[in-house]
């Protein structure tokens, strides 16, 4: 059993999360570096280039890179202060083993990875081999993710291997497959500044890519109009020309009135329709019966900012659309993506300059990491695990027979439900923390205490961790060498600045070590990092993300790759569908048709608030690494629930009391943070915090049928006033699942 | 082309506060932020502005200062109190018309921001300037700044009838040539005389149709 050893409040005094203020050796005398090395920040999708300084082999500060060209040295609050978790106190450098009665104890790296192989093969000898899963991250390197795939396939020799990518934008990258058939922003950003019209769907630019937000700007110097979508009037909202408060799970409403409005004022490029798309008939015959009346009921805003939307977005010369997690968050959050590309398809207005549309993905490698085969239905280059011929070229690659490759696994949520009710025994885990990022928190905590086996990967104690029964220190981005893949697609490389501490370890030397001791060292020989992307750029040729012709040495000199590039002497792709030829076998775009439907869970008379959750600007996904970083956690300690004056005037609310909210899964107890500028219909909490601060306590554990992603921007609670807490959890500083 | 100039487009910030997390990274800054975020009223708004400080070319704090402990650089830099001058009075805290100088207790002397002199002084921009995301702060040339901008980048300001003239420029538009501050009076400061309508409450947004 695999129950958290000891008291949370003597977790967190061992383990922390402690905040770090100040840099390795201090403000004063941190003194001159030895070296400035380039790289990139480890936190979200833009990954923007960064110097880190290096003196005494320890990360003492960073400069800014403004020879990067996507962001020029410009970084948000937490690129500014991420090199803090180097030198951190709270870091890992010693195997642990869970002990009942004395909680987690050191133990040899042998003994912990000997004891980690056995039990692999202990549940697996029990149960069958799909009994042990493993669950990956999309903040890992590309070279990570490729290597956590092979292990798992043919290592583990399990299904049941999947990421963290699954909570991120999958239901984006089925939407872009399925209608243009490659999952990938279409466009560079420098496309941004150039479009006349932009729309943004779902996306808090501003908190969660700032970078981006030049872009937009630029393009507002350049006379283009802003058309912002979101429940909130977040810092973009705030000045867009067109601000549409849409309510959550609306969004179809606003994208199919727009194209209702533009179908009957000839907005609509039909000789590009017929040309180069198919299925537009059945889509026309949807967006029929949204008039902008019909269309405002499900959006829930007035009818006439459908129609202004659409006299913004219809005639313009060029356009580009950016979604993210936003419209992405549901249950039905492929139909939300696909119905959005209706209006960049139906307009024609793609692959040429400043033409396109983007998803922002959200994870550091939020774009490589889900190309490279540690998806559970998916093999490297982004190929498919159920194809055959994609299964024969692996086979080959990885020197296996093709019939040993598992086939299709469990994706995140179903795999935590077969821990949950016992098909699933053993699990490995690295770069993921569930117990704060996953819907129904406590149904999710509930099914990490029920593992006969885990073990856990990290460089930091997370939350997850103290439920291991192995955790092994592993490294952070700056410790190792590899490769991401950026929000544009652009292959970047992220270089090592210093070695781990003594005590904690690479983590593909972590993995290759298992691999030995599960009997298949000969297929994972690798030297370094650089050998496993050589590996890699076989694997990947031929598929949809070819990374056969990227070397480290192109990246460097060319500041990055845009894939495909399937050979050394091809410039990459910054731009795709280029003279309209789309990634499907029959080169066109195909429009899906798709009607609007609920959210799992609508707001009735038990629960009638709608709850939706996102980011803070100065927080990364479940916190493991930015609640440890002082200056962050200043900047927002503790989560908030945002809602309306007329919200909290009807409830008796005032800001700042505390308030309780509850859905039929549990309840949370935040500050109340009253504000306009949020619809009164709607409150929000940002989910990086875990226990009793957890916004996923209450999210509900519905996910999209196509890409699995789950339901986290809407679902329905109660909000009430509520005396401070007094339990040992809430005495817990702010960082740690306490309040104040 | 022209020197490289310090130039605030209140339009543009997010709040994100990379600004004052950066400032604090700037050598000589010692972990020590001395830039400002202002939230303007986030109940009503999520509007935030950053403020440097603005460089007066008289500068009016080294002008009240009894100690003569605030000193200009030769190119105009206006920089932080010299410690062995500086007797903590907070007449410059209190005579800044923007806001700028505060008396550091820990410290006790008035401290403020120095444009990152010992970047600027070296070729490398001010820490703030390089990271802002959105372009809010910008540490360029005039020419730049009109290329890329829309409006004019002016320096001048009146605060009643004090003129100044700033070495930070802000950005405005194109119809206007100065800042004027103006003063408000006070038989026009009755309770309830905020405007009507706000233009940023999602709930009126909804039934405007």
């Amino acid at each position: 059993m695999a129950r958290p050893p000891s008291t949370i409040t003597d977790l967190v005094a061992q383990f922390g999360p402690h905040l770090k203020r100040e840099p390795a050796g201090g403000w004063a005398t941190r003194g001159d570096p030895d070296r400035i090395v380039p790289t990139h920040c480890c936190f979200c999708g833009q990954q923007c280039g960064i110097q880190l300084k290096v003196k005494d082999e320890k990360i003492i500060g960073f400069e800014p890179w403004e020879e990067f060209p996507f962001n020029k040295g410009k970084l948000c609050p937490k690129g500014v202060k991420r090199y803090m978790q180097d030198e951190h106190p709270d870091r890992l450098l010693t195997p642990l083993a869970r002990d009942e009665a004395r909680g987690f104890q050191p133990i040899e790296w042998d003994a912990a990875l000997d004891r980690t192989a056995r039990e692999i093969q202990r549940i697996q000898a029990a149960y069958g081999r799909d009994a042990f899963a493993v669950l990956t991250g999309a903040s890992l390197t590309n070279e990570k993710a490729y290597l956590m795939g092979k292990f798992a396939r043919i290592a583990v020799r399990t299904a049941n291997i999947d990421y963290n990518g699954r909570l991120c934008m999958v239901s984006a990258a089925a939407a872009s497959k399925k209608v243009l058939g490659i999952d990938r922003s279409a466009n560079p950003w420098s496309d941004i500044p150039k479009a006349k019209v932009i729309l943004v769907a779902g996306a808090n630019i501003a908190e969660c890519a700032p970078i981006t937000t030049d872009y937009l700007w630029q393009a507002r110097e350049n006379g283009a109009r802003l058309i912002v979508l979101d429940p909130r009037m977040t810092p973009i909202a705030r000045t867009a020309d067109l601000f549409i408060p849409v309510r959550s799970g609306g969004d179809i409403g606003v994208f199919y009135g727009m194209l209702h409005v533009m179908v009957q004022r000839g907005w609509i490029n039909r000789d590009f329709i017929e040309a180069h798309t198919t299925g537009w008939d059945a889509v026309e015959a949807i967006v029929e019966r949204y008039t902008p009346e019909y269309a405002a009921t499900i959006a829930g805003v007035p009818a006439s900012m459908i129609v202004r939307a659409a006299e913004m977005w219809g005639p313009a010369d060029t356009s580009f659309l950016l979604h993210a997690r936003g419209i992405e968050h549901h249950s039905k959050g492929v139909e939300n993506c696909m119905a959005a590309l209706n209006l960049v398809v139906a307009t024609g207005r793609i692959g040429r300059e400043g033409c396109g549309y983007a998803m922002i993905t959200g994870q550091g490698n939020g774009q490589g990491a889900r190309e490279q085969g540690q998806k559970c239905d998916q093999l490297p280059g982004a190929r498919d695990l159920e194809n055959p011929a994609h299964r024969e070229y692996i086979a080959t690659v990885w020197g296996v027979e093709e019939p040993t490759i598992p086939h299709t696994g469990l994706s995140a949520v179903p795999l935590l439900e077969a821990i949950h009710d016992g098909r699933i025994k053993g699990l490995l885990l690295l770069c993921f923390n569930p117990a704060v990022s996953l819907p129904d928190g406590d149904f999710i905590r509930e099914a990490l205490g029920r593992l006969e086996f885990f073990a856990v990967i990290d460089f930091f104690m997370s939350e997850t961790a103290r439920y291991a029964d192995i955790v092994l220190p592993g490294s952070l981005m700056e410790e190792d060498e590899g490769t991401t893949t950026n929000v544009e697609g652009r292959v970047i490389h992220h270089r090592q600045v210093v070695k781990p501490p003594a005590g904690a370890r690479e983590d593909w030397r972590i993995i290759c070590d298992l691999a030995s001791r599960l009997g298949v060292a000969d297929k994972f020989p690798y030297q370094s990092t650089r050998d496993i992307f050589e590996e890699l750029r076989v694997a990947s040729k031929g598929g949809v993300a070819d990374y056969a012709g990227i070397t480290w040495e192109r990246i460097d000199k060319e500041m990055g790759v845009f894939w495909p590039c399937p050979s050394i002497d091809h410039p990459g792709t910054p731009r795709l569908y280029e003279g309209w030829r789309f990634g499907h076998p029959d080169g066109k775009a195909h429009f899906q048709p798709a009607d609007w439907r609920p959210a799992a869970e609508e707001p009735d008379a038990d629960y009638p608030v709608v709850l939706t959750t996102g980011r803070v600007v100065s927080q990364y996904l479940s916190g493991t690494q930015t609640r440890r970083i002082g200056a962050l956690v200043d900047q927002y300690p503790q989560p908030r629930c945002e809602m309306h004056p007329r919200l909290a005037g009807s409830l008796g609310i005032a800001d700042d009391d505390f308030v309780k909210v509850e859905s039929r899964r549990g309840s949370i107890v935040v500050r109340a943070h009253v504000v306009k500028t949020i619809r009164p219909d709607t409150v929000f909490v940002p989910y990086h915090w875990p226990l009793d601060r957890s916004a996923n306590t209450c999210t509900i554990r519905a996910i999209d049928p196509i890409s699995k992603i789950p339901e986290f921007k809407i679902c329905a609670v109660r909000v009430s006033k509520t005396p401070p807490p007094a339990d040992d959890v809430a005495a817990l500083e702010p960082e740690a699942g306490g309040i104040r | 082309m022209s020197e490289l100039a310090f130039f605030i487009d209140y339009s543009r910030c997010i709040g994100c506060q990379a600004c004052v997390q950066a400032c604090g990274e700037c050598d000589t800054h010692r972990g020590r932020s001395l830039i400002h975020l202002e939230t303007i009223e986030r109940r009503d708004s999520v509007q935030t502005a950053p403020q440097v400080c603005m460089h007066c070319e008289d500068p009016i704090c080294a002008q009240v200062c009894p100690a003569d402990a605030i000193k200009q650089t030769p190119d105009g830099v206006v920089q932080s109190s010299l410690k062995p001058r500086c007797i903590g009075c907070s007449n410059c805290v209190l005579a800044c018309p923007f806001g700028v100088p505060k008396y550091e207790s820990d410290a006790d002397q008035m401290m403020k921001c120095d444009m990152c002199y010992d970047r600027t002084s070296t070729g490398r921009r001010p820490m703030c300037a390089t990271v802002c995301p959105s372009g809010a702060l910008a540490f360029t040339t005039i020419e730049e700044i009109m290329r890329t901008r829309q409006g004019r980048a002016v320096n001048d300001w009146e605060f009643g009838d004090q003129h100044v003239r700033t070495k930070v420029y802000v950005l405005v538009p194109t119809e206007v040539t100065h800042v004027d501050v103006g003063l408000i009076p006070l038989s026009s400061l009755r309770s309830g005389a905020r405007a009507a309508a706000d233009p940023y409450d999602v709930a009126a947004m909804l039934e405007g149709g």
